[in-house]
């Protein structure tokens, strides 16, 4: 805790606020303002946490962006886990997935009428679940940035070694830098920097985003989730922009290397490969998920049970997409406090504490 | 959609679910006259000149033994201080067991045990009891229900009403010992040091705290939802508000460890021996003092004060921030009590 409370320091943190506010200053007096997309859900949190937002100055918006892998999950994939739990069907997840709606219910819900839905804190609990019932199916829902993806997948090599054939994961995993590139491609979405992950930085290496700032041209900082790493990659960004720079920064260099974490590429390559992914409320980003190699097969769940996790038909109204792609804030969603709540949520960004709407709900009303 | 066709986990989290579904569906059947009304720790009744307090409590903690005590323990504590932050010196407790077929005999032993000692350490009495077998996976080993009876402490009448402007809040001590203690034991987490259940009873800090009796507004034990359900509920529907200072919010180093790793919020987690007391400001050191010259009051602090932002919970956060705190959802952690 001594590492964390370091960056937490509330005198550092007041210097590093008069820093920024004297860079806003500046570029005020340039007719300029700063809109920062934090694109990882666990800086959303962080920022509403330590209510950050509050003490930046008028001209630094921050935006929440896509980094939520619940919020980003397809309604589809949702009706799919329901329907493998309904089939009898043991269905193993982190909580954040138990309330996300799909087309009309929720994974609580099946839970609730009699489905086998377990939540658990590590994936690894779905390989002794595997072992304690070798009759049973269990499936696991692996969804998630390039963070999660290499526990998630650690269980089918496990589950090879130990030779569990009752054991396969449902993917809809993503990839962070090809989301990068379609919402600075996206004319709808006014950024001009980005904040971005600190733990998927440190699974891909700094080197991964080099590419994305040469062509987008967009002052971008990797910066950690404590709340000075936070302030310290605000005020990274603004430097840039009041002196019309555009660069790729590593602030959280304590954590993220340029090159990565090698053994989590490699798993992730051994077993995985790129595909199109469908991100609920934006649609189809080419490349941008992850799907199981063909010599995996045995253990992906859409292929075992043949089981599709496209289509769906989520809520008309919410305007989750929006709020993702940094549209509109959450309040501005015509649901936001009203038929959408983190109790009855309709849309996924009311639902993971890492959500947008969630986030404003619970500390900014 | 607001309701739900079925009972969810939720619905037993302590939070806005389980409140929803008490208001719905008891308060509508029993809580519309007598006692019951608003819903206080203990129900007041007045038998002649005597005035006892009457309340009850389930438990169904998993693991039945977890580092810091045991659900033997949990269940005298649970409603032994149920009965005594509503201002009630506690005399006697029922005990019934549900007992899962196959629970080791050695295991009841312990924890009967428990319940006995824990009982003696606080002068509580069990006088009456109910026993029940159920066959293999109708429950999990052992869930205990105990009622308990207290006799009122004349003058120490407190409540939602007398909350003012510029009153005190204060903790007892660290918040969410016994919720991360469960969890780390669930999870096998390893920590530096054991991270032990906060589990005890606070009837001698209600005790003390009578002695200032006039200046003490509102008496909880934090349980499950943590401070910021019992926080948000003082607020709701009244004319003031409360600001936390997140600096002097006392944690233990390992409760934080454990929060930071599952990604929990602290100001949601149980304790179990814990009290929050809102008080005049003139009376809160000596409080404070007189509550750290015991053992389980020894971390007791400041945490905040009661405000005329109507209807709000706000902390300061540590980096002079400020934001909402508010009722957790639903299921945050089942069974930790």
């Amino acid at each position: 805790m001594k590492y964390i409370d370091g960056f937490r320091n509330h005198l550092a943190a007041k210097s590093i606020t008069e820093d920024i506010h004297r860079l806003a200053g500046e570029l005020s007096e340039q007719n300029k303002d700063a809109r920062i997309m934090e694109v990882c859900g666990s800086h959303t949190m962080s920022i509403a946490r330590y209510g950050i937002r509050q003490i930046l100055p008028e001209n630094v918006r921050l935006i929440s962006g896509p980094g939520c892998p619940v919020c980003v999950t397809d309604a589809a994939y949702i009706d799919a886990a329901i329907e493998l739990a309904e089939r009898g069907i043991h269905v193993v997840t982190f909580g954040d997935m138990l309330k996300v709606p799909g087309s009309s219910r929720t994974l609580a819900d099946a839970r609730g009428a009699g489905g086998k839905v377990h939540v658990c804190y590590s994936p690894l609990d779905a390989v002794k679940l595997a072992k304690e019932s070798p009759n049973e199916e269990f499936v696991f829902l692996g969804i998630g940035f390039e963070t999660t993806v290499p526990p998630v997948i650690s269980i089918i090599k496990k589950a090879k070694a130990e030779k569990l054939t009752n054991i396969s994961v449902l993917t809809a995993f993503k990839l962070v830098p090809p989301a990068l590139e379609a919402l600075a491609s996206d004319t709808d979405v006014a950024v001009n920097g980005f904040l971005l992950p600190a733990h998927v930085s440190a699974i891909i290496g700094a080197d991964a985003y080099e590419n994305f700032v040469e062509k987008y041209k967009i002052p971008s900082v990797i910066a950690g989730f404590e709340p000075l790493d936070i302030l310290l990659g605000i005020k990274g960004l603004l430097e840039q922009l009041t002196g019309n720079r555009a660069e790729l920064v590593n602030q959280y260099a304590r954590v993220v290397r340029k090159q990565g974490n090698r053994i989590a590429l490699n798993l992730i390559h051994d077993l995985l490969e790129p595909a199109d992914a469908s991100w609920r409320g934006i649609g189809t980003i080419p490349q941008s998920g992850l799907v199981l190699r063909k010599e995996f097969s045995n253990f992906d769940a859409s292929k075992k049970f043949n089981i599709s996790t496209q289509g769906g038909a989520p809520d008309k109204r919410c305007r989750c997409g929006d709020v993702l792609r940094g549209i509109i804030f959450p309040d501005e969603c015509p649901l936001f406090d009203r038929e959408c709540t983190p109790l009855f949520p309709v849309g996924p960004c009311m639902v993971s504490s890492e959500g947008s709407c969630a986030a404003y709900y619970k500390y900014s009303r | 959609m607001n309701e739900t066709e079925r009972i969810l986990l939720g619905h037993g989290g302590g939070g806005k679910l389980s409140r929803n579904l008490i208001d719905r569906e008891i308060v509508t059947r029993f809580g519309t006259d007598g006692p019951l009304v608003g819903l206080p720790d203990g129900a007041r009744l007045k038998l002649g000149e005597e005035t006892l307090v009457f309340s009850t409590d389930s438990f169904v903690v998993s693991p039945l033994e977890f580092p810091g005590g045991d659900i033997g323990r949990l269940a005298v504590h649970g409603t032994v201080n149920d009965v005594s932050v509503s201002g009630a010196e506690p005399l006697w407790l029922s005990l019934a067991l549900i007992i899962e077929e196959g629970l080791e005999m050695t295991v009841l032993q312990r924890i009967l045990d428990s319940v006995r000692e824990a009982a003696d350490e606080i002068g509580v009495k069990v006088v009456t009891g109910d026993t029940k077998v159920v066959a293999c996976g109708q429950c999990d080993r052992l869930f205990i229900n105990t009622a308990g009876i207290g006799r009122k402490i004349p003058g120490l009448n407190t409540g939602l009403d007398k909350i003012k402007q510029g009153d005190v809040v204060i903790t007892s001590g660290t918040l969410g010992d016994h919720g991360m203690a469960i969890m780390a034991a669930r999870e096998k987490l390893t920590l530096n040091n054991e991270l032990l259940s906060d589990t005890g009873s606070v009837h001698r800090l209600v005790s003390a705290a009578a002695e200032w009796a006039d200046g003490v507004r509102f008496m909880r034990d934090p349980t499950r939802g943590g401070i910021a359900a019992v926080l948000g509920e003082i607020v709701e529907d009244h004319s003031f508000g409360i600001v936390l200072k997140e600096e002097k919010i006392p944690y233990n180093p390992d409760a934080r460890a454990v929060a930071e790793v599952l990604g929990i919020d602290l100001m949601h987690v149980a304790c179990e021996g814990r009290m929050l007391l809102i008080c005049a400001p003139e009376i809160a050191e000596k409080i404070i003092a007189a509550w750290r010259a015991l053992s389980e009051g020894a971390g007791a602090a400041i945490i905040g004060e009661v405000t005329s932002d109507r209807g709000r919970v706000i902390l300061k956060t540590l980096i002079g921030g400020r934001r909402m705190v508010d009722i957790p959802q639903g299921e945050l952690l089942p069974r930790i009590c």
